[in-house]
């Protein structure tokens, strides 16, 4: 051990001993990389996570260059995007790529989540990152509605009214939180300025500051793998995971691999399709605000209507609102819900298999509904669906519980 | 040279061209966000060129102007004016416009203009550019042979923009693109043929 | 089995995509296509021409700047002043409706809109067959109504053109006592200067030249991110052998 430290630090003496010396650099680099191990059998599921990470840095850095040409002003805004997509030189590029990532943003969480819930990311010891993650979410289902309302085009506007008329829901208190969400007796110029505050610094400050904590969290119990395993428990004479492989130079090339294949998903996206039939550009939104017509049809953007769909199967204001609330917190105590043993969908029985398929199904379906007009037959599915939704948590403590489970072999299963 | 030693040459050879590549994408990238930030379309047609019309001006007489936001007097001079031009070389730092290139060929002669007289310069000392005051009298007990004078720090320059010597500002008064599109009519900000 | 999994949960992401993009773009009375050429300049050309000459007496395109257009459709300064701009002095400018929009606000109760994103907001379509929508109304102010935009304070602009047309309508009662009204076809009642077939090409030349001012970068981003994924694919490529290199030694 002697030995080898002499050796590493020769070498490194001047600069890096300096920094050493005074801020743990080094130090943090093995850590977190060059010593950090994880499965060496993770599949494709797992890249979901880093993609994040890289929509993250898109955001925020063609944000930055956004913000250098955007007005916040319910007399500028409209044209200040206009602005950027033609007088400013490439802002149309900025632009595409910072409205295709807010939509990628929420494809790429939502696949990250379904992985935990696969291999039981969530359960002892890593509960807390599952928390963190949770808030991570909350955090960017607010900076995704408060930047959809930047554009103020029809969809930002009306979208906005309905969302915030949601908090009026609210028994006794919620006028008043209207209130203080708009700054205004209607959504206004005020509440423009301020919503653009919260998505240019305020969320995003919390959402670094989160994800940074989702990371030492990680780090500290070490990930998950599609086995399910615990893989510290098998150790090589030099205390080295051995079905672990560092972080660098392992997982970072193989990552490298599955970023660029994103890359190449989003670029389509971006360059061949940036409306992406509407879905990700409404196209009501290439209309002005306009505070005395709402457009024919009005739905959030695809990302939140899941819970849209559950809130207006209700008949309900007060309990509409409710039940869209408890739809987005529910995950929250997916580790305490889940009484399984295993962790991994590999080595449990066909309850949870079967519940969670029909869970995908609900959700993608209630995300449909959400974008189709509240009417006869669609609100009748939205219901049923609705139903399902709930009952794959509210009941997971039961058929977890019940579910037979396989034996779970002491080693991860890895084919080189 | 063994297995071993193959793979580790691919490897090192990989590692560095999946490097380069990746670098070079970078570089691609960080290409549309750097041109973002120049005068954007909307810029360039408010700096669009400027016309100063010439005809109800008396000699003596100054207009300022704003191209591209940025302050230009045309000033008028007067023959008595002009002929004090000469006089003062001595006293100017670069009186024959060589030291530094702050005018178009066509201005950098003895009156630093196309017509001697016109003077189209702009209004921002050389120094730190604030903008100097015109003060046309003579008044030799000051010394001072009109011209402009900088409230900041100061500099002095003649009837022709030329700085004198022992000041701040290091250099001449700066001299916009121009050109007469008629004898009564001035574009400032454009000096070839182009409509 | 985990190939087929994957495969699976690439088809539902994909299935729900395509179906949510198919019902985010339905509904409404049946359209017909547009059917237009973003890359045939010439109709381009001849769309800017009719638009400048019968659109922009009333409607602004405010964000559209003139020499935008001409280096796109690839016009010379002169032709760019002499055949397009009538409400400009100056190249750089953004095109204006000739009317101001106040006084067009007090003649047709509304002021006609901007059509710098017209076709985006509503798509090539909606105005393709507006334009060809107009019929007589008897009850209308400005003496036609809109098939497509029923009640529309916009009057027949190209009737010297198109003509005017009535709308056959046949009516039948639901069993809720509601009536229901379909359309069954025009009738024309005066010809204009232009025959059936020249004035789909006149309206498709001006819908093509609203789509192209609606996203002036259409093109050339298509032709960027042909590269751009060129790029990626070799990236990919290289990639992928360091990935498989560095994996060698993991067993």
């Amino acid at each position: 051990m002697a030995r080898i430290e002499a050796e590493v630090g020769k070498p490194q003496g001047g600069f890096v001993k300096w920094i050493d010396d005074r801020f743990p650099m080094t130090a943090t680099l093995k850590y977190h990389v060059t010593e950090y191990y994880a499965s060496k059998n993770f599949n494709w599921r797992y890249i979901f996570g880093v993609l994040a990470f890289v929509v993250l840095v898109i955001q925020l850095l063609t944000g930055i260059f956004l913000t250098m040409n955007y007005k916040p002003a319910a007399a500028d805004a409209f044209a200040s995007v206009e602005y950027i997509m033609r007088d400013v030189e490439w802002g149309w590029l900025i632009r595409y790529m910072h409205s295709t990532g807010a939509s990628f943003f929420f494809v790429v969480v939502y696949l990250h989540m379904f992985r935990a819930m696969l291999y039981g990311s969530y359960k002892k010891p890593r509960e807390l990152i599952w928390l963190i993650g949770m808030l991570i979410f909350f955090v960017l289902m607010a900076e995704g509605f408060a930047g959809y309302l930047l554009p103020w085009g029809q969809m930002s506007y009306w979208g906005a009214q309905v969302i915030i008329s949601l908090f009026g829901a609210i028994p006794w208190v919620g006028e008043a939180i209207v209130e203080i969400i708009r700054g205004d007796y209607s959504i206004s110029d005020i509440t423009l300025n301020r919503f653009f505050a919260l998505h240019v610094i305020v969320l995003p400050l919390a959402l670094i500051g989160l994800v940074f904590v989702h990371i030492v969290a990680l780090h500290e119990v070490g990930s998950n793998n599609p086995d399910g395993i615990d893989i510290k428990k098998n150790k090589d004479a030099n205390g080295k995971p051995l079905d672990g492989v560092a972080f660098h130079p392992y997982h970072t090339s193989k990552d490298l691999v599955g970023i660029i294949v994103f890359l190449m998903i989003f670029s389509g996206v971006v360059f061949f399709a940036p409306d992406m039939g509407g879905m990700f550009l409404e196209h009501a939104n290439f209309e002005p605000a306009n505070l005395t017509a709402t457009p024919e049809h009005i739905a959030p953007v695809w990302y939140y209507t899941p819970y849209y769909a559950i809130l207006r199967a209700v008949p309900d204001k007060l309990w509409g609102f409710i039940l869209f609330a408890m739809a987005v917190v529910l995950p929250v105590f997916l580790p305490w819900l889940d009484r399984c043993r295993v962790r991994s969908i590999r080595y449990r029985g066909w309850m949870y298999k079967t519940a969670l398929s029909v869970f995908v199904v609900t959700f993608i379906s209630l995300g449909w509904l959400g974008l189709q007009p509240a009417t006869g037959t669609y609100v009748l599915l939205a219901r049923i669906f609705s139903v399902l939704y709930f009952a794959f948590f509210l009941l997971m403590p039961f058929y977890t519980a019940m579910d037979k489970t396989k034996p779970v072999p002491d080693r991860v299963v890895y084919h080189a | 040279m063994t297995e071993d030693d193959l793979d580790r040459n691919r490897r090192h050879f990989l590692t560095v061209a999946t490097l380069v590549t990746g670098a070079a994408g970078a570089g691609m990238v960080a290409i549309p966000f750097i041109s973002s930030l120049k005068p954007s379309a909307r810029a360039q047609a408010l700096g669009a060129p400027v016309e100063v019309p010439l005809a109800s001006m008396q000699p003596g007489e100054m207009v300022r102007v704003l191209w591209r936001g940025r302050l230009v007097f045309v000033l008028r001079r007067t023959e008595e004016m002009l002929a004090r031009l000469p006089e003062i070389v001595d006293e100017l730092r670069d009186p024959n416009s060589e030291l530094v290139e702050q005018q178009p060929d066509y201005a950098a002669n003895d009156t630093r203009s196309v017509k001697p007289e016109y003077l189209v310069v702009e209004g921002s000392c050389t120094h730190l550019g604030c903008a100097p005051i015109e003060d046309f009298d003579v008044r030799p007990a000051e010394g001072w042979e009109g011209g402009f004078f900088c409230p900041c720090h100061g500099s002095k320059f003649d009837l022709a923009g030329r700085v004198y010597k022992g000041v701040p500002a290091p250099s001449n008064l700066r001299v916009p693109p121009h050109r007469f599109v008629r004898d009564d009519l001035i574009l400032i900000g454009q000096d070839t043929g182009a409509a | 089995m985990l190939k087929l999994k994957t495969a699976a949960s690439l088809m539902a992401l994909g299935l729900c995509l395509v179906a949510t993009q198919g019902m985010a773009a339905g509904g409404g009375t049946q359209l017909e296509k547009a059917d237009i050429d973003p890359d045939n300049k010439s109709s381009l050309q001849r769309g800017a021409r009719n638009f400048m000459n019968y659109c922009s007496g009333c409607h602004s395109a405010q964000y559209v700047r003139y020499n935008t257009i001409g280096k796109y459709l690839g016009l010379s300064e002169e032709q760019l002043i002499d055949n397009l701009m009538f409400n400009a002095e100056k190249t750089f400018e953004t095109i204006r409706a000739t009317m101001p929009t106040d006084d067009a606000a007090r003649w047709y109760g509304v002021a006609p809109p901007d059509l710098s994103l017209m076709a985006r907001a509503k798509g090539a379509d909606y105005v393709f067959n507006f334009l060809k929508g107009f019929y007589v109304s008897e009850s209308s102010p400005t003496g036609v109504d809109n098939l497509v935009l029923a009640g529309t304070s916009m009057p027949h602009v190209l009737w010297e053109l198109q003509g005017y047309q009535t709308a056959n309508f046949s009516t039948h009662n639901n069993d809720d006592g509601s009536v229901e009204k379909t359309f069954e076809g025009f009738e024309v009642l005066s010809a204009g200067s232009m025959d059936a077939e020249d004035y789909d090409e006149f309206v498709r030349d001006t819908v093509n030249f609203l789509a192209y001012i609606a996203e002036p970068i259409r093109s050339d981003r298509r032709k960027l991110g042909v590269w751009v994924l060129m790029y990626l694919i070799f990236f990919f490529i290289l990639a992928s052998m360091l990935k498989k290199q560095i994996w060698k030694d993991v067993n």
